[in-house]
């Protein structure tokens, strides 16, 4: 018979909590949200020997159980909630052994929950380096419980750490502090008015602002002789707390730990004195943005062609191979580019996570917050906000989700609703198809005019992020206590195992969730443009017969097809703004590629694809097509001033309905996704009018 | 005694007394103790934040909290 029992892996962040959950799990395991909330919730399984597997989640890292941000919040909550399925039989805590002591706060919390606690101390290759000696069996014995001594770089110890899994019915629940020595009154009477409770749940409880459903905080004051005390009275016996807690550590490590100084090499110190200069600092900083950014698009082309040039063989392969008819239409015409519009920019969003997990894995990132704290704190911003705003440029959607460790309510916020501005990849479809379209090549100093649009987009989105931070900063009424308190973490050299997970896992979510929304557009879309009312659209080929008896052939059936297209229910619907529009530039066609960019604006190309009845979603044929669009007075659709027009307008409109989504999870309200939309795309607007206004 | 912002580059202190009301319980916890011994490493330009070790931690916090905390220089 096969056993199966629960794990929650726990640690401060920068421990190697990952790598172990990597090194038990491998790639059997899944990244899904906690209900209602848009943390991520690691899972795998582990085989922990022929009968017994093991459930393991990886739970956000945290400091300790005191929770200051969401993502601590969701640990505290399993660890409370005894009815939850996920419930751990054992925690495992990991540490490292370098910050041995700031890492065993935590683990004295989680023992004195009660819950079977087993500690890993990770990083044991370093010791040998730094000069470290541990005395394990006693240190065992001092925090009544067992130690796994493991390296996740080399690789070692993680068999031991399976067989103490496996016996985690040996390990003790017995509490390693009094909590009664902090304020004895206050704890005896908290203990006679719950007697059933475990004390340090209840301390939790009150100190916390959790869900737990066997005590309602609201009510422990009504018990008798249990009066609630103030936030301040409270914190103090918080830190109280916290003193008693390292005093048991520091006597315990006293005996059992042993740091030979001389034999520290400072690698640190030697790195930081260079990467955070207060000139050099922020010139490497800006060469990494560059290399970054270069090797994206120049790594990403080949693959993006190729899979181009895939889906558009596809697509003709389903209309000329299988039988005619509304599902082959639907394929071929809908679903297939649909498809193929997310699939290119699977190359994009890998290399972009690849290089961001590395900047974080080495503990680059916390220098980049604190170079840049004090000239984002102007915009209202945070030093935090820079990982915001650089993945950003791959998508704002795991961009909104990173500053969940922005502690203070009002910059998080800010960073949330002008994260949207940064230039992601959506974008860049769109910004090359035009910018080939009308911006002239040549060159101004040996750099060529279109690769300096595009440097200038960028620029100007990122440009906007700040200047409405600023505006936000000063007209958001909210108080909210700013701290900011980064650690540090040592330099270390990325485990490529690491990278790798992030990257195909980033990618593989990034794809799902962004592909079941193109793949509902274009439906949607497909059939908007396939159906409308009325005899126009019914009868559109005798009537285009009647009208051009002179076409045939390709260009009949091209005629009949935007015939259609017009009276179709998309086609009405661009005929109706096209009064707004016609201001900025731009036709009702471009009008409803505006319209179903609201809900991705990478369907910009593939929308004006369908439209303009072109076959294959080949750029080169659309851009043609696109170039000989003409207005009425016979000049051509796309100009310098349209097109600046319309760049301009992709830089700024709120044009992802995922994005909304995700903001209105993350600020649990619909106020700023709304102002988000409104704001953003009054702003496109005016810019966009302004600009189509000069140069025409 | 002086406030933690006054502390020089390279100069060891120890911490002996904090306004905990001020303070985040997280930086409490990752070692601001009354008792600890504090050094600064870096200032980033404009001085603003600031990078100490306080005991094994290595951590950054603003000038505006480092007010909160007052040190004794050590010899």
């Amino acid at each position: 018979m096969s056993k199966s029992l629960n794990i929650a892996l726990l640690g401060n962040p920068n421990t190697g909590k990952t790598s172990v959950f990597n090194r038990l799990t491998g790639l059997n395991q899944k990244v899904g949200n906690y209900p209602g909330i848009t943390v991520e919730k690691k899972e795998g399984v582990c085989k922990l020997n022929r009968t017994t597997k093991a459930h393991i989640i990886d739970l956000p890292g945290t400091y300790s159980l005191n929770a200051s941000s969401m993502d601590e919040s969701v640990v505290i909550e399993l660890l409370l909630n005894k009815n939850s399925k996920d419930f751990p039989d054992v925690a495992v805590v990991i540490t490292d052994v370098e910050n041995l002591k700031r890492n065993l706060l935590l683990f004295t919390q989680v023992k004195d929950l009660g819950i079977p606690t087993l500690l890993v101390i990770n990083m044991s290759d370093q010791m040998k380096r730094k000069g470290i000696r541990l005395d394990i069996p006693l240190l065992e014995k001092q925090l009544d419980t067992h130690i796994a001594l493991v390296s996740t770089r080399e690789n070692t110890g993680i068999d031991h750490l399976k067989t103490l899994l496996l016996n985690y019915r040996q390990l003790s629940t017995q509490p390693t502090i009094a909590l009664e020595s902090i304020d004895p009154v206050y704890f005896e009477n908290l203990k006679k008015a719950f007697p059933n409770q475990q004390l340090y749940k209840l301390w939790l409880v009150i100190t916390q602002d959790v869900n737990f459903a066997k005590i309602d905080r609201n009510r422990v004051s009504d018990t008798t002789d249990f009066k609630t005390q103030s936030e301040s009275v409270l914190k103090r016996m918080q830190q109280k707390e916290t003193v008693k807690r390292y005093q048991f550590i520091n006597t315990i490590l006293k005996e059992t730990l042993e740091i030979d100084r001389a034999s520290a090499t400072d690698f640190r110190s030697r790195l930081d004195r260079v990467l955070i200069h207060k000139f050099w600092g922020y010139i490497i900083f800006f060469v990494i943005l560059m290399t970054v950014f270069q090797s994206i698009y120049d790594w990403s082309s080949i693959p993006q062609d190729f899979i181009d040039a895939t889906f558009a063989q596809l697509s003709e392969a389903a209309s000329t191979k299988l039988p005619q008819g509304l599902f082959t239409d639907l394929l071929a015409q809908g679903i297939i580019p649909g498809l193929g519009g997310i699939v290119i920019f699977i190359p994009q969003i890998a290399f972009l996570f690849f290089f961001i997990s590395i900047l974080e894995e080495t503990g680059y990132m916390s220098r980049v917050v604190f170079l840049m704290d004090r000239g984002l704190r102007r915009f209202g911003l945070n030093g935090k906000s820079v990982i915001p705003l650089i993945s950003g440029t791959a998508c704002a959607i795991p961009a909104v989700m990173a500053t969940r460790n922005i502690e203070n309510w009002k910059e998080r916020l800010i960073t949330i609703l002008v994260t949207p501005f940064t230039t992601c990849s959506a974008r860049l479809p769109v910004y090359a198809i035009l910018i080939a379209l009308v911006i002239p090549q040549g060159s101004f100093l040996g750099l060529n005019y279109q690769g300096l649009m595009l440097m200038f987009l960028y620029l100007v989105g990122f440009a906007m992020a700040l200047l409405s931070a600023w505006i936000l900063s000063m007209t958001i009424k909210i108080q909210s206590k700013s701290y900011f308190v980064v650690e540090m973490p040592n330099y270390k050299f990325p485990l490529l195992k690491n990278v790798g997970i992030t990257v195909w896992e980033k990618t593989r979510t990034f794809v799902t969730e962004a592909g079941k929304i193109i793949l509902a557009i274009s439906i949607l879309l497909w059939v908007l443009a396939s159906y409308g009312p009325g005899k126009n659209f019914s009868e559109a080929e005798q009537i285009v017969q009647s009208n051009f008896t002179e076409l045939e052939g390709e260009e009949l059936t091209n005629k009949i097809n935007s015939h259609k297209l017009e009276h179709s229910y998309i086609g009405l619907l661009g005929k109706s703004i096209e009064p707004v529009i016609t201001p900025l530039g731009y036709d009702w066609k471009i009008g409803i590629a505006l319209i179903s960019s609201f809900a991705a604006r990478e369907v910009f190309v593939g929308t004006l694809a369908t439209i303009y009845s072109v076959e294959s979603d080949a750029e080169e044929t659309i851009k043609n097509r696109m170039a000989s669009e003409v207005r009425a007075d016979g000049t051509p659709l796309f100009n310098l001033a349209s097109g600046i027009s319309l760049m301009l307008f992709y830089a700024f409109a709120m044009q992802c309905m995922s994005t909304l989504a995700i903001v209105k999870k993350e600020t649990n309200s619909w106020k700023w996704p709304t102002i988000q939309l409104f704001g953003m795309t009054f702003l496109a607007y005016l810019t966009a009018f302004t600009t189509y206004q000069i140069l025409s | 005694m002086i406030s933690l912002d006054q502390l020089t580059k390279g100069a060891q202190a120890k911490i002996e007394s904090i306004e905990t009301d001020q303070l985040p319980l997280k930086l409490i916890e990752m070692g601001c103790l009354p008792g600890n011994t504090i050094s600064l490493i870096q200032k980033a330009p404009f001085n603003d934040p600031l990078y100490f070790k306080v005991d094994e931690s290595h951590l950054a916090i603003r000038r505006e909290t480092a007010k909160h905390i007052f040190v004794r220089l050590l010899e």
